[in-house]
């Protein structure tokens, strides 16, 4: 019956207690970690301790190599998300403000959506060569599908009667989508970007690893045909303390807009 | 009515879809599109046979479908249970909640080189990632769908005196099922991409395997005929979760 009762949502959490065990959690990852890294049960390196994590860490950050992948990185993502968002966007538009063309294609982006874009990634080479083209239209093609859905969907909310206001007025295309349509679909929009950005991450890193001289998924590679796993450990919590970081400053920006 | 609705966008799509394919074999029969970037949309469907004879695309297929099977017993073994634990438990629901959905969102395929030294280059790698990667939805899913049981529902199992395993397996697991299935789509969806991604990545087990293989060889057509072959895999697998999870909710 305890159990039962366990499942409504009215209990409010035990601060102090949630505090302690997620503090718990972390110390005893930590202890177990450190322990299967000195226990010797797996080959030396494959598991390193945490001081050689955290010196993994400090030597990827203080290496002035890193800050020249990261710039390449930063590029093809930024790229993606300027080319995917805005393709995104344009597409959502016209799917979403036209029943027609809407019933007719957004079946495609939903179900192209899902699939797995890497795959994508050895034609975008024929078509683009190998430099940073090629790992920007990786990201550009993560980027669009979640942007395009998104603001169709957001489109589709809109309140009726700000359309009607807005045609009264005789707005041109371009004010309907300015004064009308971007204000009433800003939260679509952003969870889409934040969604584009998720994927647009995955897809240019993914990219860098297979092919690349540069950014740091051509890093990661690195590390690993070195068989560095302390460097490797430590740009892989980088990258991820990146991707949390910029993920978090669009879930902000979106509730200060 | 809903017929003539269904209609035109249909005629619209398709058409779309054929009319570009018939532009794409012009430009490049005249030579305006280079041929050995782009074969012609004929070349490619020819190719789809090649695959089956020559290239074991089932073979490859069937390995791909192992993998995600695998993995997918592993989000139904773990992923499941711990989110009915955390249901039930709500000062870890609400110590790990926030990190569960931020791993969801952590770019965890790039692991794989991680998971190589681990578990060394082998289908176990590519199994254990992908079931990384499923975890998240299905967890988080299952909990919501426990905790979303109603509260009228419960009422009702506290009336006939119930016991808690009574409750459970005869209320609140049949309302919690297509919550359930829900996140479980969403998981096999992660998976399955993730699989195809490191199979190609590290050009080793099923479907990423033959479309990093067939790019290496630059066999063109074939190359474009395995994308669109996997494309048309994920779809199929996407559409038939969809069917099923339609399906339980309807029974539910």
């Amino acid at each position: 019956m305890a159990q039962t009762i366990g499942l409504t949502k009215a209990q409010p959490p035990r601060t102090g207690r949630v505090a302690v065990i997620r503090v718990a959690t972390v110390v005893i990852l930590l202890v177990v970690w450190e322990m299967i890294a000195r226990s010797g049960l797996l080959y030396e390196d494959v598991v390193p301790t945490l001081f050689a994590i955290a010196g993994g860490i400090v030597q990827t950050l203080a290496d002035p190599a890193f800050w020249q992948h990261l710039q390449y990185t930063a590029m093809e993502l930024t790229i993606s998300l300027c080319l995917g968002g805005g393709l995104g966007i344009l597409a959502g538009i016209v799917i979403g403000t036209n029943p027609l063309i809407g019933r007719a294609f957004e079946p495609l982006l939903y179900y192209l959506g899902p699939t797995p874009k890497i795959i994508f990634f050895p034609l975008l080479i024929m078509w683009f060569g190998i430099g940073q083209a090629s790992k920007a239209a990786m990201g550009t093609i993560s980027a669009f599908f979640p942007v395009a859905l998104s603001v169709a969907a957001g489109l589709r909310e809109i309140d009726p009667v700000l359309i009607k206001v807005g045609r009264s007025f005789r707005a041109s295309p371009l004010q309907m989508t300015l004064k009308i349509y971007f204000p009433a679909m800003r939260e679509p929009l952003v969870n889409g970007l934040r969604l584009a950005f998720g994927v647009s991450v995955i897809g240019v890193l993914l990219a860098e690893t297979k092919f690349a001289r540069h950014g740091l998924g051509f890093m990661v590679t690195q590390f690993y045909q070195q068989f560095d796993m302390p460097a490797l450990y430590g740009l892989v919590v980088i990258i991820f303390g990146f991707a949390i970081a910029v993920n978090w400053l669009i879930g902000r920006f979106s509730r200060a807009v | 009515m809903t017929a003539s609705r269904a209609f035109w966008p249909f005629v619209l799509r398709w058409g779309s879809v054929i009319g570009v394919l018939i532009i794409v074999e012009i430009l490049v029969r005249y030579n305006i599109l280079n041929q050995y970037v782009l074969p012609r949309p004929s070349e490619i469907l020819g190719s789809l046979g090649r695959l089956v004879t020559e290239e074991n695309v089932l073979g490859y297929f069937a390995i791909t479908m192992l993998e995600v099977g695998v993995a997918a017993i592993g989000l139904i073994a773990i992923g499941i249970p711990f989110g009915i634990f955390l249901a039930y438990r709500h000062d870890f629901r609400h110590a790990w909640r926030d990190w569960i959905a931020g791993l969801a969102a952590a770019p965890v395929v790039l692991m794989y080189p991680l998971f190589l030294v681990v578990f060394g280059r082998g289908p176990m790698t590519i199994t254990m990632i992908a079931l990384v990667t499923g975890l998240p939805p299905v967890i988080l899913n299952a909990m919501q769908g426990v905790n979303g049981t109603r509260e009228v529902l419960l009422n009702v199992g506290r009336s006939f005196n119930l016991s808690s395993q009574q409750q459970f397996w005869k209320i609140v697991l049949p309302s919690a099922l297509p919550q359930i299935f829900l996140g479980l789509r969403l998981g096999l969806i992660y998976t399955m991409i993730t699989v195809v991604a490191v199979e190609y990545l590290i050009t080793l087990g099923g479907l990423g395997q033959l479309v990093g293989e067939l790019a290496e060889r630059y066999d063109l057509a074939a190359t474009y005929a395995a994308v669109c072959f996997v494309v048309g895999v994920s779809i199929l697998f996407f559409v038939f979760l969809e069917w099923v999870e339609r399906w339980l909710r309807l029974s539910a």
